[in-house]
């Protein structure tokens, strides 16, 4: 480990703790696609593209592959938490019905 | 010449080293094999794990794709500090060493281009998180009092979804101011999209995920330009990994010029 000296101690990656998403998004994901005589496509992996939602895969390409659920997740998008709010509102107001038969519908706008 | 040929990155000849106790992929240490003046950094795998149907069913374990990733990124990394690796996708295996050679000399003008183009460089990593979810921000103060009414119940659900907008949209700006700022001072960027946190453990919500290219003399200053920005960042967290092989920069598109697009942070998967 020699001959960076020039170069800052690693910071959490490097060889020690980087997290996994981290270093899965890399060697994935990022990286040169050269084919090998072993033809994967990585994308053909269910593990990748279900269980971990191919958060390791580009925006572009999953988008090109149908893939949007951080669209509709409301950490990711405002559209997502608008239409979450949204939802949360029409739920509230239901309750609200429930609660209090008589005053609901003046409470909703 | 037994076992396949996986190979992890390929680079211009280099004199140091490599670490003596790398363990690469399967358990076996990585050797170089030069050809046209390239070194090609492999490992012999065995072919009952690495031919196509054994690897497509590895890939689908967790434990087995961790561990190999972390060995893949290991030897990178051992290369990272000697030289600057081209980083090969992982999995990419060849039958033999001829298998590698050909491909070598198929690609000889592309590997050599890119090369030139990362020598000397590095990738940082930058993240942003919402140092707590909204939603937890609920509970500090008052916490078990119950609603008196139906309509004091809908304000303070009112209330809470305000106050998680407004979390929202401070984290998102700062996000694109540190990005801005950043991508001035590195060769390029790339936006990557946030990391979902049931993989990688990390507390509070993603709101930027960001790669840079920085030439290594240059990296003790973009290390302490992105510790300056913590402190400006109450309620968020700044995670800065690295140094990395330039990963997010090795691919064609980037030599194409169509890598522009990148550029903003409008891209961060409708996060800005």
């Amino acid at each position: 480990m020699t001959m960076s000296g020039r170069l800052p101690e690693p910071y959490g990656s490097g060889s020690g703790g980087a997290n996994l998403a981290d270093i899965l998004e890399r060697v994935l994901d990022k990286g040169v696609v050269i084919a090998g005589d072993i033809r994967i496509n990585l994308l053909d992996i269910e593990l990748l593209t279900i269980k971990l939602r191919l958060i390791v895969a580009s925006v572009d390409k999953a988008k090109e592959m149908g893939i949007d659920w951080w669209e509709s997740d409301p950490a990711l998008s405002s559209q997502a938490r608008s239409d979450e709010l949204a939802r949360e509102n029409a739920e509230l107001r239901a309750r609200l019905a429930e609660l209090e038969p008589g005053r609901a519908r003046e409470e909703t706008p | 010449m037994t076992g396949l040929r996986y190979v992890y990155a390929v680079c211009r000849p280099f004199d140091a080293p490599l670490q003596a106790q790398l363990t690469g992929v399967a358990g076996d240490p990585p050797r170089m094999l030069t050809h046209r003046g390239l070194v090609a950094v492999v490992s012999h795998v065995p072919v009952e794990d690495f031919a196509e149907e054994p690897l497509r069913a590895h890939l689908e374990d967790m434990d087995w794709l961790a561990a190999t990733a972390r060995a893949h990124q290991g030897v990178i990394d051992a290369l990272t500090t000697v030289t600057t690796p081209l980083p090969l996708r992982l999995g990419t295996v060849f039958r033999d060493d001829s298998g590698l050679r050909t491909m070598i000399e198929e690609r000889e003008e592309y590997l050599r281009r890119t090369l030139a183009r990362l020598d000397g460089r590095v990738e940082w990593g930058v993240k942003v998180y919402t140092e707590t979810e909204p939603a937890a921000r609920e509970t500090p103060g008052r916490p078990a009092e119950k609603p008196v009414s139906g309509r004091d119940y809908l304000l303070r659900r009112r209330m809470r979804a305000r106050e998680h907008e407004d979390v929202w949209q401070r984290a998102e700006a700062f996000a694109t101011r540190l990005h801005t700022s950043l991508a001035a001072r590195a060769e390029d960027s790339r936006l990557h999209a946030p990391q979902n946190a049931a993989l990688s453990g990390a507390r509070g919500r993603n709101v930027l995920n960001a790669a840079y290219l920085v030439p290594r003399a240059h990296s003790e200053e973009f290390v302490e330009l992105v510790d300056r920005t913590k402190d400006e960042a109450s309620g968020m967290r700044v995670e800065l990994t690295g140094p990395w092989a330039a990963y997010s920069f090795a691919g064609e598109a980037a030599d194409t010029g169509e890598a522009a697009d990148t550029g903003e942070a409008a891209d961060t998967g409708e996060g800005t």
